[in-house]
């Protein structure tokens, strides 16, 4: 799927316009607000949905190759929390939605999954 | 105060919040950064006063360009342009003088100054090219948008260039140095409870192996140990401790220590879900009981060692699989050339 498209499901706004040079093909998704299982679970190029807003979050992603992170419940992270997502050149969405409401939308529109079958890098 | 480049074309007249401070791109900078001299044509084909309209169609067919100044012994007089040439085509004048049809009240740019200056002068006047003087009024130079966008390219290139003979110069280390055995050795002082600097050790460590040639699942994984490795001292050491990894050809050692407080039960401590995590720590995202367990799904081999009281060593190795080896990106067997 398309991040253009996760951003029409999710009514998202696009916090740094500035790096979003093209349109990414997102390979999955993951939501959770436990940094840890994302690592657990997420492959690379997902989408991110977390209620979390610290750079903790986009340091995580960076870790992971997560291709976009997107803030729920409308929450606005702050700017210096922007500020390393751009020079890390990761696009941060936000978002009116909840957690659980956008993870439906997202799985019924068909992306991917990231929390099933998980096997560890070397599958 | 004049208006800066993004009220200027990106946000039309719109105060910039800090918000939108963080979004300056690295085009915008360079407005800034490149000075007209950088970016200006300095071979300039001028014209006189009394040279006629013909002479204008022949200077602009020649050498490709949308105008030129007009010199009067010297001292730059007029611009004359596609627009004004149309004018004097339209009433079949070519034979005119160009003093009748030159734009007199010229407007010029000093050299000296940032790009972003010339980019103003073009929004607000309209023009399409700008005589470029110096401190003494001198014409030096003819700048146009197509200049601009050229002079950016050219330096974001370079920019682009400077990250690949970095990573050429890094990604041959391990050939190019003969040794018996070459390993790099990075460190970090990790400081307890520095939650906003967190991760940025990992994050340099990451880069560092992408730089080195290392493939991107290989830095994926590495960077998701040390990451938790790294998070690891900040939420639970005494005084901090020190993350140090060691890149060989062919396997990549990391390794964290502290000074307590050490862990009473090393077996709970790598069960899924357990955490003595803080609630400042739980508070940023922390204590899902999933690091030691990420760890160890990350490299081939993990040692913790803990005594309490004394400090934990927590070891971690990942040994290179063939198709793993560090290797130079595709493009970069010869320098760059700048």
């Amino acid at each position: 799927m398309k991040l253009s498209e996760i951003i029409q499901h999710a009514k998202g706004t696009v916090l740094n316009p500035s790096i979003l040079a093209h349109d990414y093909e997102i390979s999955g998704g993951c939501g959770a607000d436990l940094m840890s299982d994302v690592l657990a679970v997420v492959k690379p190029g997902a989408v991110l949905l977390t209620g979390l807003c610290n750079p903790q979050v986009v340091r995580t992603a960076q870790m992971a190759d997560v291709r976009a992170i997107i803030f729920l419940r409308g929450k606005q992270p702050p700017t210096e929390v922007i500020a390393l997502a751009t020079q890390e050149n990761i696009p941060l969405i936000s978002s009116d939605m909840g957690m659980f409401e956008l993870c439906g939308r997202l799985y019924r529109a068909g992306l991917h999954s990231f929390e099933t079958n998980w096997n560890g890098f070397h599958e | 105060m004049s208006d800066t480049i993004q009220e200027l074309y990106g946000r039309k007249g719109r105060n910039i919040t800090d918000r939108d401070a963080q979004e300056i791109t690295r085009v915008e900078e360079l407005a800034y950064d490149l000075k007209i001299s950088d970016v200006m044509t300095r071979d300039v084909k001028s014209l006189t006063p009394a040279d006629t309209m013909r002479a204008v169609v022949a200077l602009l067919r020649q050498n490709r360009i949308s105008g030129a100044p007009v010199m009067e012994e010297n001292s730059l007089v007029g611009v004359i342009s596609q627009e004004d040439l149309m004018r004097a085509l339209a009433d079949d004048d070519r034979d005119a003088p160009i003093h009748k049809y030159m734009t007199r009240n010229v407007i010029t740019v000093k050299s000296y100054e940032p790009v972003v200056k010339a980019l103003e002068t073009f929004a607000r006047t309209r023009v399409g090219r700008l005589p470029v003087v110096d401190e003494n009024e001198n014409l030096v130079g003819m700048i146009t948008k197509g200049d601009i966008t050229r002079g950016v390219l050219t330096a974001i290139r370079r920019d682009y260039q400077e990250e690949e003979i970095r990573r050429y110069r890094a990604s041959h280390l391990f050939e190019d140095i003969i040794s018996d055995r070459t390993s790099l050795i990075l460190r970090y002082k990790i400081k307890q409870g520095d939650f906003v600097n967190g991760g940025q050790a990992s994050s340099h460590i990451k880069r560092a192996l992408l730089r080195l040639g290392a493939p991107p699942q290989l830095a994926r994984q590495c960077g998701i140990a040390v990451y938790e490795a790294e998070m690891n001292l900040i939420i639970h050491s005494t005084n901090g401790g020190v993350l140090r990894v060691q890149v060989e050809p062919h396997r990549i050692l990391m390794q964290t220590s502290d000074d307590g407080p050490g862990i009473p039960d090393v077996k709970q401590a790598l069960t899924p879900g357990w955490s003595t995590a803080s609630p400042l720590a739980r508070s940023m995202g922390f204590g899902a009981g999933m690091g030691l367990v990420n760890i160890q799904r990350c490299v081939d081999k993990m040692e913790l060692d803990s005594t309490v009281g004394k400090g934990t060593k927590l070891l971690m190795e990942i040994h290179l699989r063939p198709d793993e080896k560090f290797k130079a990106p595709p493009g970069a067997s010869e320098t760059p050339s700048v």
